[in-house]
């Protein structure tokens, strides 16, 4: 066992009526990857804080000892100067300046404030070369993809020489290939003796990369230990959420009914870059009951295949026919695809799908305000009484309906999201990544809602990144590749395998 | 942040310092005006609360009070108007080359005047809402083509006076139909006494205990956590006998000005619209996040569109209530109004950003703003120092705001 290089020792942190963090203890070797799990809300986050000086020492209680010695970070660059960096789940790039300009932002290669360019690009080349990108220095960082973005953070960490990288669910936003090469990246700044800490939910990766795994729960340490040790994904998600998931999706039956949803011929070029065809001649349908799911990588095209059929919401020259129960329906708008019974749940529930500063209850009626009110006047009674039996319904744990959304976990707010549309009763829902960014208990509540849903006869189109969550939902899958559908499997047929490889050949 | 600590946020902790903490910002605004009036009140000697001076604070800030009804829904929505003190000017010098050198009927006049404000609105709120110009830079060249407008259409000169007739939509004092006005009088002792207003006193107070109760009786079935019982009598009473007070002041004077129930009406109207309505309930949501109420259905463009025609229509209005109370049209009327007005909209605590605040916040906003002009006018403060302590108490006002939110 090599020495510790950070030792986190029984530290508690309160907020007002609330202990965030109760006694928790972290040890990371150095040269070691070393994963930490648990739900949202378990702590991850604010431990993290704790450990780079966001809330400054004497702030908490316990010890860090970092390197050898007691540490007590004042602030990030406090921190940052001992070699602690974290890169968070929102990046932190500049999106109009160049990739160079981001890697040394606020660490200028400069004398006297001035800058001397020739260095500056110099570095950046190494250091890109390091993380494997191959872009110009110049390139400004909005003309990258999340992926590459990701990896600009990384070669930012490297400028200022890391010693205790960490990475808050580096992944959640990447595709299977980007995240690939993103935990390739990790082994390989494992073996040039960079010590990590990841934050992650995808088990399979923390099994890829991780040599010790801690796992948190309600703000307590509740296991530390080796990958080595034969320990199975179950074991990691038991300690997790406290009990054991036997199934990690609920049991469905099959039961397609009659034609709901048919999308024909549908093309849709880019919003900005307008000769560029996005979605080709797509077609699909749903049936009732029936849950369909598109697979496809980052990028395929699965966001805008969905918005642009749910009132033209994204795209440019969009053509193609949707026909409800057989017949052609107009969703030229949001409130005309509404009325023709679709309901679109995005996957940036934030940006898209919430108002973060109002209550549950603005936030559930808004797309059917109609339904709870006269003649213009919102009924109040009704409005309440919707939202209560939401919140009932999808088990949204709140002490009531008047708790601003923006301070629910992400699960919560997903339901929230669900609820608006559910009450909107739609015929066909349409859910993009409909667990992105939450955790294993609140994800299996959702599956459950899915379910319910198709066995009251609704048609429901998911769309995931997560092969495993795809195939254990679905009753047909079909393949999604630049923009257009390369396969359709039946669920009992697909697996992650099969979906891959009519990606990749096609 | 931790989701675990997140989550507990919006569980207060019971207690009344607890929700003073938490409301704060609400009863702020009502105990800064009142104790500004109190300041005034004490250090002119009890002029501020002279009836005559209360006549003329609500004749000042009448017209920015009116605006601010239709700023309020503007900042609401996200976006901002610099160009309504021109607007304003620009309808005043319509109306007065139409009534006093066209011989325009005054039906006719105030018609087109409203109808050229909502057209105008509806000209700045195009480009805003349609092609997705900022309103700030729409506005802002708005505010120079207005000015330009009256300056050409006055050709630089003052017009006026307005006949009688228009001059009463400002200065103008509601009938007294009610009887028993002389009989109580005599027994004050007074010269008059304004029935009508008493009685509107009485009633609007009565109203205001009425809807307090039966939104606590409401909040209580609903399980929401109420304001503790003391603050709702202090709060509630203070409101109903200012009213009382002031409308008793208001009867021993002259009575109810006409702008006054043109005010008021306007009020309740836009407080009712924001408050209790889907149209309101979608300004609100439009402004809090524009993309997720497009995604939900709500005809953003739209929306923002008529809320600069309105804010147009309210700036016409008060264009023609401005003229009237001066007397004449002048190419300078309204110029930096518009400053007024959206200062009154921040210290009642509507949001820079979209999808917050209160009617009700706006006009507190707007008396206080206008208390602090009179009293200090009666003190004589020059407008040196009356533009410096406005400047600081805006910035007061929304430091206040944002540490309320910072800290909860």
């Amino acid at each position: 066992m090599q020495p510790s290089l950070l030792e986190m020792r029984s530290i508690t942190k309160t907020f007002p009526g609330v202990k965030a963090l109760d006694n928790v203890t972290l040890k990371v070797a150095e040269g070691e990857i070393h994963a930490i799990c648990g739900e949202n809300g378990a702590g991850k986050s604010t431990l993290m804080k704790v450990l780079s000086g966001v809330y400054p020492a004497g702030s908490y209680d316990g010890e860090i000892h970092y390197d050898g010695a007691l540490a007590q970070f004042k602030n990030i660059s406090d921190s940052e100067s001992k070699g602690i960096i974290i890169i968070h789940q929102e990046l932190a790039l500049v999106p109009l300046l160049s990739i160079a300009e981001n890697l040394f932002l606020g660490n200028e290669r400069a004398h006297g404030g001035v800058i001397n360019w020739p260095q500056t690009y110099r570095s950046t080349e190494e250091l890109l070369k390091k993380v494997g990108l191959r872009d110009a220095p110049t390139t400004p960082v909005e003309k990258l993809g999340v992926g590459k973005q990701q990896l600009v953070e990384i070669a930012k960490a490297l400028a200022k020489d890391v010693r205790l990288l960490i990475l808050d669910e580096p992944t959640a936003a990447l595709s299977e290939s980007d995240s690939q090469a993103l935990l390739d990246l990790m082994l390989e700044l494992k073996a040039q003796g960079v010590t990590q800490i990841i934050i992650s939910h995808k088990l399979n990766e923390v099994r890829r990369v991780a040599d010790t795994v801690t796992v948190i729960r309600d703000g307590q340490t509740v296991s530390s230990f080796g990958t080595q040790d034969g320990i199975t994904e179950d074991r990691i998600v038991r300690d997790m959420v406290g009990r054991s998931l036997e199934n990690r999706y609920p049991a469905r039956e099959r039961r397609a009914g009659d034609m709901l949803l048919e999308v024909d011929n549908w093309s849709v070029f880019h919003e900005e870059h307008r000769d560029r065809q996005v979605i080709k001649n797509v077609a699909f349908n749903v049936r009732a009951g029936e849950v369909v799911g598109i697979a496809g990588l980052m990028g395929a095209g699965r966001t805008e295949l969905a918005m642009s059929i749910f009132g033209k919401s994204w795209g440019h020259n969009i053509t193609g026919n949707v026909k409800m129960h057989g017949k052609s329906v107009d969703t030229s708008n949001v409130s005309r695809a509404i009325a023709a019974g679709l309901a679109y749940v995005t996957e940036d529930r934030k940006e898209l799908g919430l108002i973060l500063d109002e209550t549950i209850l603005k936030n559930v009626t808004l797309s059917n305000l109609d339904e709870v009110s006269r003649t213009g006047v919102i009924d109040e009674n009704a409005e309440r009484t919707v939202a209560d039996r939401y919140r009932n319904d999808l088990n949204i744990r709140t002490p009531d309906v008047f708790q601003k959304v923006g301070n629910l976990s992400g699960g919560n707010q997903q339901k929230v999201v669900l609820s608006k549309w559910l009450f909107a009763a739609p015929e066909v829902l349409i859910l993009d990544e409909p667990t992105r960014g939450i955790d294993v208990g609140a994800k299996f509540e959702i599956y459950t809602i899915i379910n319910e849903l198709s066995a009251a006869g609704k048609g429901v189109v998911v769309i995931s990144s997560e092969l495993p969550e795809l195939i254990g939902l679905s009753d047909r899958i079909y393949v999604m590749n630049e923009g257009a559908f390369v396969g359709e499997l039946d669920a009992s047929d697909a697996s992650q395998e099969r979906i891959m490889s009519l990606i990749v050949t096609e | 942040m931790s989701m675990a600590q997140q989550e507990n946020h919006g569980v207060e902790p019971k207690g009344i310092r607890a929700y003073l903490t938490a409301h704060l910002r609400e009863y702020g605004l009502l105990f800064a005006l009142i104790a500004i009036m109190v300041f005034f009140q004490i250090v002119t000697g009890g002029t501020l609360l002279r009836p005559v001076n209360l006549n003329n604070l609500i004749l000042q800030n009448s017209y920015i009070i009116i605006m601010a009804l239709g700023m309020l829904i503007v900042i609401v929505s996200g976006n901002i108007d610099l160009s309504v003190g021109s607007v304003m000017g620009f309808i005043g010098a319509l109306a007065a080359v139409m009534v006093v050198e066209m011989d325009f009927s005054m039906t006719m006049t105030i018609a087109v005047c409203v109808v050229v404000g909502g057209v105008i609105g509806a000209a700045q709120g195009y480009w805003v809402a349609y092609w997705k110009i900022p309103s700030f830079i729409v506005t802002l060249a708005g505010m120079l083509v207005f000015r330009g407008l009256s300056l050409w259409l006055l050709d630089g000169q003052s017009v006026g006076p307005f006949p009688r007739e228009f001059q009463q939509i400002s200065t103008g004092f509601v009938d007294d139909f009610l009887p028993g006005g002389p009989v109580i009088a005599e027994m004050l002792g007074a010269r008059f006494f304004n029935m009508l207003a008493f009685v509107a006193g009485i009633v609007a107070a009565l109203y205001v205990v009425w809807s307090g109760l039966r939104a606590r009786a409401r909040h209580k079935a609903y399980g929401i956590e109420d304001e503790p019982m003391g603050f709702f009598i202090a709060r509630i009473g203070i409101i109903a006998l200012a009213l009382l007070f002031i409308m008793y002041k208001l009867a021993t004077y002259r009575g109810l000005p006409n702008v006054m129930i043109t005010m008021a009406v306007l009020t309740i109207i836009y407080a009712f619209i924001t408050e209790k309505t889907t149209l309101g309930r979608r300004v609100y949501a439009l402004g809090g996040n524009e993309k997720a109420s497009k995604l939900s259905g709500i005809k953003t463009e739209r929306l923002t569109f008529f809320a600069f025609v309105n804010m147009g229509v309210l700036a016409a209005i008060a264009g023609l209530v401005f003229a009237a109370r001066l007397n004449t049209a002048t190419p300078k009327a309204g110029f930096a109004l518009e400053l007024d007005v959206i200062a009154a909209v921040f210290i009642g605590g509507a949001s820079m950003s979209g999808g917050v605040g209160k009617i009700v916040g706006a006009v507190t906003g707007a008396f206080l703003m206008g208390v602090l002009n009179n009293g200090m006018s009666l003190l004589g403060i020059g407008i040196d120092y009356q533009q410096m302590i406005k400047g600081l108490v805006l910035l007061a006002a929304v430091i206040f705001d944002v540490y309320n939110k910072q800290k909860g």
